[in-house]
């Protein structure tokens, strides 16, 4: 009788919960049966990965209400912004999702070409487009290894991880930088892939696929693995929508909203792919989406490379492109193109733009109001995580610890993009 | 798309750009929807339908956009503030990005209130993901919103006592003398 009062008594705490989970001073309950647990779940709890909060309220091991507390690397990208020539933004956007910081760059980039008018040859987009994809590759491979070590399960972390350092080298060989890639330019690309590159780049899209498909074989089917994640963090698709899913996130529960589809950017027209799509929108169907999308771009890799013809690398646009180095030194007009173009001195037209691409974990947009001046007048980034984040405390209210943990990472919440 | 069918003789010429026709079929429904004096500056840059509106409508107009089946926009992409001093009773503004998932168009809204009196109902109650935007917004803007069930600082420390994404307040501190550049400027 006693276990019936308890149990009819934490529904009912779940459930005024759920209608006040975002109040920050939390229901203080003194039912002789009922005693919560207030439990830090991080900032630097190491299965959070990232440095953010959760203030638990438990009832034994089962959670009864959380508020979840962000901002701790803000770094006021949107008003430094204000502040930079266009082109130096693009190291900002580097350290938002710094886990596929190419995709932040090209996006950064269309969007200032999107706002000057400038056409990108297409040799320099299907670039972009291998560089892009790449970049989602190894942002869904530590999404779901580390999904697995959150699962108890180190060796397929293991296993993938050496798959990205070659992707790693991969951008070491185009751009020079691994982690913050400050990749490609205004107008095009710095500079073409060398032999290197295409070769690492081949060696790779040989290797990888046996890779990814032990991986497969350690999870998917896993019987250990799934009785951790079916039916774990469920969102239904109106639910979804509502709190402004995109990317993986929202596909896992049924919606097929890409962006690169639906407002195809950098010739994604060009390319036959699939969009994988959950039903329930549980960790498991993320899971399997993330892995399904890899698989699809590897496709798009194989077919861009194949038909990546041949051409310029960059737009001829002397305002805004940098000539090359030996030319300044020899050219008047690329001396005089090269200090305008790093003094900042080249105005930007008046103008507002919106243009979105589809990055690691959805949606990632960029806002832009020029007024004309050198600098933005107004950026704001449209930051998927942030922005589906807010859905957490609802997901992960009446499970487990254990489970809110794998909700957690199953979320692929960046740190540094949920900030900003 | 048949009904709007009478409206698109009046502009021919665009007719053959599907991204205008679109603009130019969801504008005559925002109009047959909420009357065409709700929207002024209506604009068009780089194809996506902008238009001004009052801070009085904008919960309408969103609630009536989610619920009409006709264009869609059930899909609240993002929201932000914006700051102009020099505009006397319109310095701050919100700026919202609405996108029908179905018909794949966009539609960006804006307002714009005096600062003195930063109070904009919230769109909480229409969409859930509008809690933490109006948060982010009221963080960096000071734009109350009302309603709002949680409207507390985000990103930024609780005990700050301004609102720095407002143009009054400069990123770096400019009394530092080591930091001017007598040639380029600042």
């Amino acid at each position: 009788m006693a276990v019936n009062d308890t149990l009819e008594g934490t529904h009912r705490i779940i459930e005024e919960a759920r209608e006040q989970q975002d109040k920050i001073l939390l229901p203080v309950h003194n039912d002789f049966n009922q005693e919560l647990t207030t439990l830090n779940l991080g900032p630097t709890h190491p299965a959070t990965h990232g440095i953010f909060q959760n203030i638990l309220q438990m009832d034994g091991e089962r959670i009864v209400s959380g508020v979840p507390t962000i901002g701790y690397i803000h770094r006021a990208f949107e008003k430094i912004a204000e502040r930079r020539p266009f082109y130096q933004i693009t190291t900002l956007t580097d350290r938002m999702n710094y886990c596929s910081s190419p995709i932040n760059n090209f996006g950064w980039h269309m969007t200032v070409e999107k706002l000057l008018g400038v056409t990108v040859p297409k040799r320099a987009q299907y670039m972009r487009v291998i560089m892009m994809e790449l970049a989602r590759i190894s942002d869904h491979l530590i999404c779901n290894s580390i999904l697995g070590v959150d699962t108890g399960a180190f060796t397929g972390f293991l296993y993938v991880f050496q798959e990205r350092e070659k992707i790693y080298e991969i951008y070491e060989e185009v751009c020079g930088a691994r982690l913050t890639t400050n990749m490609g330019r205004v107008g095009g690309m710095e500079r073409d892939f060398t032999p290197v590159a295409l070769e690492k780049l081949r060696a790779w899209l040989k290797s990888f696929p046996a890779v990814m498909k032990e991986f497969e074989a350690m999870f998917n089917r896993n019987r250990i693995f799934m009785d951790r994640v079916v039916n774990v963090g469920p969102i239904s698709a109106e639910k979804a929508l509502s709190y402004g899913f995109t990317g993986p996130n929202l596909r896992a529960a049924g919606v097929d909203y890409d962006v690169r589809v639906m407002n195809p950017y950098s010739s994604y027209e060009d390319f036959e792919f699939d969009i994988p799509v959950g039903t329930n929108g549980d960790t498991y169907d993320r899971f399997m989406v993330r892995n399904e999308e890899i698989w699809q771009s590897l496709r798009i890799i194989n077919q861009a490379l194949d038909k990546l013809p041949e051409g310029p690398y960059h737009a001829d646009a002397p305002h805004y492109y940098l000539p090359p180095k030996q030319a300044v030194y020899q050219n008047m007009e690329a001396l005089i193109y090269h200090f305008k173009i790093v003094m900042g001195e080249i105005d930007a037209p008046v103008g507002e733009v919106y243009h979105s691409v589809e990055g690691g974990n959805g949606e990632l947009g960029f806002y832009l109001v020029s007024d004309g001046g050198r600098t933005p007048y107004r950026l704001h980034f449209r930051r998927p995580c942030f922005i589906y984040y807010q859905a957490y405390p609802e997901m992960a209210v009446g499970t487990t610890l254990s489970d809110a943990i794998v909700i957690l990472s199953s979320m692929n919440v960046i740190a540094g993009e949920l900030d900003a | 798309m048949t009904p709007q069918e009478p409206a698109a003789p009046a502009a021919p010429a665009v007719a053959e750009d599907p991204q205008k026709a679109a603009n130019a079929r969801l504008l005559a429904r925002l109009h047959q929807l909420f009357g065409a004096e709700a929207f002024t500056d209506v604009e068009e840059p780089y194809g996506l339908l902008t238009a001004t509106t009052t801070r009085e409508r904008i919960h309408g107009i969103v609630a009536g956009l989610k619920q009409d089946e006709e264009i869609g926009l059930h899909f609240l992409t993002t929201m932000c503030g914006i700051n102009y001093p020099e505009n006397p009773g319109r310095e701050l503004g919100m700026i919202y990005h609405l996108h029908s998932l179905t018909q794949n168009i966009r539609l960006r809204l804006k307002i714009f209130f005096p600062v003195a009196d930063p109070v904009v109902p919230t769109l909480t109650d229409i969409y859930l993901t509008a809690n933490w935007m109006e948060r982010e917004t009221y963080d960096f803007y000071g734009v109350v919103f009302s309603g709002h069930p949680n409207l507390i600082r985000i990103l930024n420390v609780e005990d700050m006592d301004y609102h720095p994404m407002r143009k009054e307040y400069p990123l770096e501190d400019g009394t530092r003398e080591d930091k001017t550049d007598l040639f380029f400027g600042r």
